[in-house]
């Protein structure tokens, strides 16, 4: 019995050490609520904001580009895409059927819209086409009834409403890829496209804008319940380029099927007027998505269409080059405006022949008279008493032989040889007969388009550092290009031997003469073999050009500035394997010139 | 062997409106304030809808009450009676459910009686606590103190645990385990045997380990770092915390809470029921719900220790400890201090049998309360 009590009294004990354990527990979960709710409560309202607010970038509209009278070179066009949400259809294969019938859809069309139906939860919208048009959008909302669950977004896409003309100065936009730099979340923004050439890339930034932000709440699948906040972006910055629309569509027309280049520069201001390497191709195909058929065929194109020819060709200079010569000559006083050599068609250097392109000569003369006819032999005696590394300082005071940086890409530098260069590059010594040739700008000689026109400029500025831009100057500045230190008088020399290239007969572009209310140009021109002519075919006569393939004719360059006694204007023309500076290039660096004292005279005074 | 009652049961019944007005009203008032919460909840979980699931828990909030009230008007002597017949009747239902578990698709551990979902395992738990209290009752506190004495009470725990545990349902198994264990300390064992037995399962642990599904193994790795697997099985016990602790002290607001509404909180109408809770009522509404959860916990040990009967106490301390698992390792469990092992919270959780299961146990209870003055033999 008293066990019995025992065991009533232990039960009563155990109990209540049981009951309050029990109780003690439940208020100790009360300090851990302490710790979530108060202790680590911002910790967990920032995840769960986290959770529940889902941060969308906006795409600010890109900077309009405009040429130097405010015409669009590149734009935003409206574009529409027609999307489907699953969910709110009750058939999908019905719908897209009805869809079908309004509009047709290829086969892969199709197939990527299963595949993306499957991939996706039923609220997410799915695209069914793209790249609408405003009146196709409008066919698709006119049959909405039959088309449930199907919207219509709209969206910017990248338009450039001259296409080709201005592929190779304004570049295009294209889709972000992996090599691109991520310093902008924008850039993280599916279907968002960047600059990836010429004008688009150097001020992609400017263009770019600043994007704008949506707060949405999302639900854990992600479904959008309700907008939160929104602050709009800043529009990209408009950029008013130096060009002009007229003389770019004038270059091109010139050039026309041929492969070449032309720049046209303000001689004063380094404004680049005309920019054109052809050919060229459609901007507007890049920024919609290129097929693999058209790449190949701009890739294996004998024309090079995707090559900029303006900066990254690279050409013998030729006969362009012989102002360089002259100036170097009578600069370092090796030559003066009196001296004067003569051409027997031919000289001789050691075992080696140098032949002038005029076989029987041309007798005395002096530089204007050698510039004008473009007499090899009197620069090759010029080059020869100079040495090469005179002539390549005073090339490079023009700008040649590096790039000039004008901000579009893959620019070559060109090359400009000195003894220096031949020994790093070979280790070799310098010949004599190099110099000779460098004379008349064959050889290691390579130059640009765009470095000729840079050169020419500087001449005609008489002298002045004129770099080239694309940005239309801001004319309350006076010009503060600095001097070379070039001797006024050289200069004139100079000017004096392109005037009469152009103006005097006997000149080798006199056929492309002009005088537009008393101006004139002046200019060079050239013509540079692509390959060497053997002795065997100077011997059985030279071929006329149109005899030999393509691709083995000459270039034909020319460079010119005009009015001839105040240079407003420098051109530098290029076309690949066109035959003669004389007949080809000349006539189109002319009808350059002319069309832009046309339009100065005809243009309301802007500056 | 039954006569002795016999006699003692004429003698001693207590009249209906004794029964009656020996009811605690407090104590039901506790039940239903807890009730309402979970209704109130569940309008929330839904989104403010009644439908799916506030409405038929207030449905089956009403039945739990019914079967409350008639169990409050038993004469506690039938629970000591039929102790052993319900007892072996629930672990007959846990066999079947097992068997036909094995037979249908896969590991189904219910019968569907059409109203209801019946789960064998969650009677078991009352039906474990009246064997062990039948049993303790008759027994001296000499043999219970003796390794034989206690050998058939161990019998009847392990028979139901390994049946639960193999269906499988390790949250049940483990309740059925400490709820017996609270009983077999609460009449005296020697606290070196639980030192023995916790021995024995620290050193089976690693062999228990190849035994667990592995999705079992998940959850106790899952808990002992939630971060090894975040979208995974890791997600809730993150979740979760995020939505407890962003409550703050005041919460969101009712309708409000951001995790549970916008379903990153997984199972927030069941398991989870008390992170929404916390999420729409901060601390307050928390400690709240753990403050009426002490107390009928407090009262149900009062009743216990009024009890003028050995029966009625250790039947009232088992339950009462049953409810107290729950609550304790629910909460604990959606804190983020135990493994996610699927216990609901009872009455605020979505869950028929749970209600009923749990209102049987306040009923009996409140029996034992209304018979605290009726002696009962020990035979």
């Amino acid at each position: 019995m008293n066990r019995d009590n025992d065991k009533g009294k232990i039960l009563i004990i155990r109990s209540l050490i049981l009951g309050g354990a029990e109780l003690f527990l439940l208020f100790l979960l009360v300090f851990r609520l302490y710790y979530l709710q108060v202790y680590q409560a911002d910790k967990y309202k920032t995840l769960a904001d986290e959770n529940r607010i889902s941060t969308r970038l906006l795409v600010p509209p890109r900077g309009i580009i405009y040429d130097r009278h405010q015409n669009m070179l590149a734009g935003n066009e409206q574009n529409f895409q027609a999307l489907m949400v699953a969910e709110q259809t009750t058939d999908v294969d019905e719908t897209l059927k009805s869809f079908k019938k309004i509009m047709p859809l290829s086969k892969d069309e199709e197939k990527r819209i299963k595949k993306d139906l499957k991939r996706n939860r039923s609220f997410v919208p799915i695209k069914i086409k793209d790249n609408l048009s405003w009146e196709e959008a409008a066919k698709i909302l006119l049959n909405a009834p039959d088309l449930p669950g199907v919207i219509i977004d709209e969206g910017l896409s990248r338009y450039y409403p001259y296409g080709d003309i201005f592929a190779h100065v304004i570049g295009y936009v294209s889709a972000v890829d992996e090599s691109d730099v991520k310093d902008d979340p924008l850039l993280e923004v599916p279907g968002f496209k960047i600059g990836k050439s010429g004008i688009e890339r150097l001020y992609d930034k400017t263009l770019r804008g600043q994007a704008g932000n949506q707060k949405l709440e999302v639900n854990a699948v992600g479904r959008i319940m309700k907008e939160i906040e929104r602050v709009d972006g800043v529009p990209g910055e408009k950029i008013d380029l130096s060009l002009d629309v007229r003389l770019q569509q004038k270059a091109y027309e010139l050039l026309g099927e041929e492969s070449g280049a032309v720049v046209m520069m303000n001689v004063n201001t380094g404004e680049i007027l005309a920019f054109a390497s052809a050919p060229a191709f459609d901007p507007n195909m890049f920024a919609n998505g290129l097929s693999h058929d058209e790449w190949k065929e701009l890739n294996n194109n004998e024309r090079n269409p995707l090559l900029n020819k303006a900066v990254a060709g690279l050409y013998s200079p030729g006969s362009t080059f012989k102002m360089v010569v002259g100036l170097a000559a009578l600069e370092s006083g090796t030559l003066s405006k009196q001296s004067r050599a003569f051409c027997a068609g031919k000289m001789s250097l050691g075992n080696h022949t140098f032949h002038c392109w005029k076989d029987i000569g041309h007798g005395y003369l002096d530089m204007v008279e050698a510039l004008q006819h473009s007499c090899d032999i009197f620069f090759y005696e010029a080059a020869q008493k100079l040495g090469i590394n005179k002539i390549a300082a005073m090339a490079k005071r023009f700008g040649l032989g590096k790039k000039t940086n004008v901000g579009i890409e893959n620019e070559k530098s060109g090359l400009i040889p000195d003894t220096d260069w031949k020994m790093q590059r070979f280790g070799e010594p310098w010949q004599q007969g190099e110099s000779v040739i460098s004379g008349i700008g064959q050889g290691y000689i390579l130059t640009t388009p765009i470095q000729l026109a840079v050169m020419v400029s500087r001449i005609a500025n008489g002298g002045y550092e004129v770099n080239p831009t694309f940005r239309k100057a801001d004319n309350h500045h006076a010009n503060e290009n600095k001097s070379m230190g070039l001797a006024p008088q050289n200069i004139e020399i100079v000017k004096q031997g392109m005037y009469d290239v152009v103006n005097t007969p006997g000149g080798t572009a006199l056929m492309a003469r002009f005088n537009f209310n008393g101006q004139k140009m002046a200019g060079k021109t050239g013509t540079t073999q692509v390959r060497r002519i053997s002795m065997k075919e100077r011997q059985s006569g030279v071929l006329r050009q149109d005899e030999i393939p393509w691709k083995y004719r000459n270039h034909a360059l020319f460079v010119g500035y005009a009015p001839h006694d105040n240079p407003k204007y420098g051109v530098a023309v290029l076309v690949e394997h066109g035959g003669s500076g004389s007949s080809v290039a000349a006539p189109i660096g002319g009808k350059m010139l002319l069309e832009a004292l046309k339009l100065d005279a005809t243009d309301k005074p802007i500056d | 062997m039954y006569k002795a009652y016999e006699t003692s049961f004429r003698s001693q019944s207590l009249s209906l409106s004794e029964r009656f007005w020996g009811i605690s009203f407090s104590y039901v008032l506790l039940i239903c304030i807890l009730a309402a919460i979970g209704i109130i909840m569940l309008y929330s979980a839904a989104n403010g809808n009644w439908q799916p699931w506030a409405m038929r828990q207030a449905i089956r909030f009403g039945m739990g009450m019914a079967v409350m009230l008639v169990m409050a008007f038993m004469d506690v002597r039938i629970f000591l009676r039929y102790a052993y017949v319900f007892y072996f009747g629930v672990l007959l239902l846990l066999i079947i459910v097992e068997i036909g578990g094995h037979v249908g698709m896969g590991a189904q551990r219910w019968i569907n009686l059409g109203f209801i979902k019946l789960q064998p395992s969650e009677l078991m738990k009352i039906a474990l606590v009246l064997a062990l209290a039948r049993y303790f009752n008759s027994t001296t506190l000499q043999s219970i103190e003796t390794t034989k004495g206690i050998l058939v009470p161990i019998v009847l725990v392990i028979v139901p645990v390994a049946l639960v545990l193999i269906q499988p349902d390790l949250g049940t198994a483990l309740m059925l385990l400490f709820s017996a264990s609270a009983i077999f300390f609460a009449v005296g064992v020697q606290l070196w045997k639980f030192g023995v037995l916790i021995l024995c399962g620290i050193v089976s642990m690693p062999v228990a380990w190849h035994f667990l599904h592995e999705y079992q193994q998940n959850r106790v790795l899952t808990f002992l770092d939630p971060e090894r697997d975040p979208l995974g099985a890791g997600y809730h016990i993150i979740q979760s915390k995020i939505a407890l602790g962003s409550g703050g002290v005041f919460g969101k607001g009712f309708l409000n809470g951001t995790q549970s509404h916008l379903n990153f909180l997984p199972e927030k109408h069941t398991d989870f029921i008390f992170t929404m809770l916390s999420e729409e009522f901060g601390m307050i509404g928390a400690v709240f719900v753990i403050l009426i959860n002490f107390l009928i916990i407090a009262y149900s040990f009062v009743f216990a220790l009024r009890s003028a009967s050995y029966f009625g106490k250790l039947v009232a301390i088992g339950l009462a400890t049953n409810y107290f698992l729950y609550v304790m390792i629910n909460i604990a469990m959606v804190l983020g201090l135990l493994p996610v092992v699927g216990i609901p919270l009872p009455l605020i959780s979505y869950g028929g049998t749970v209600i009923i299961s749990v209102m049987t146990g306040f009923g009996i209870i409140l029996a034992v309360n209304t018979n605290r003055n009726i002696n009962i033999g020990k035979d």
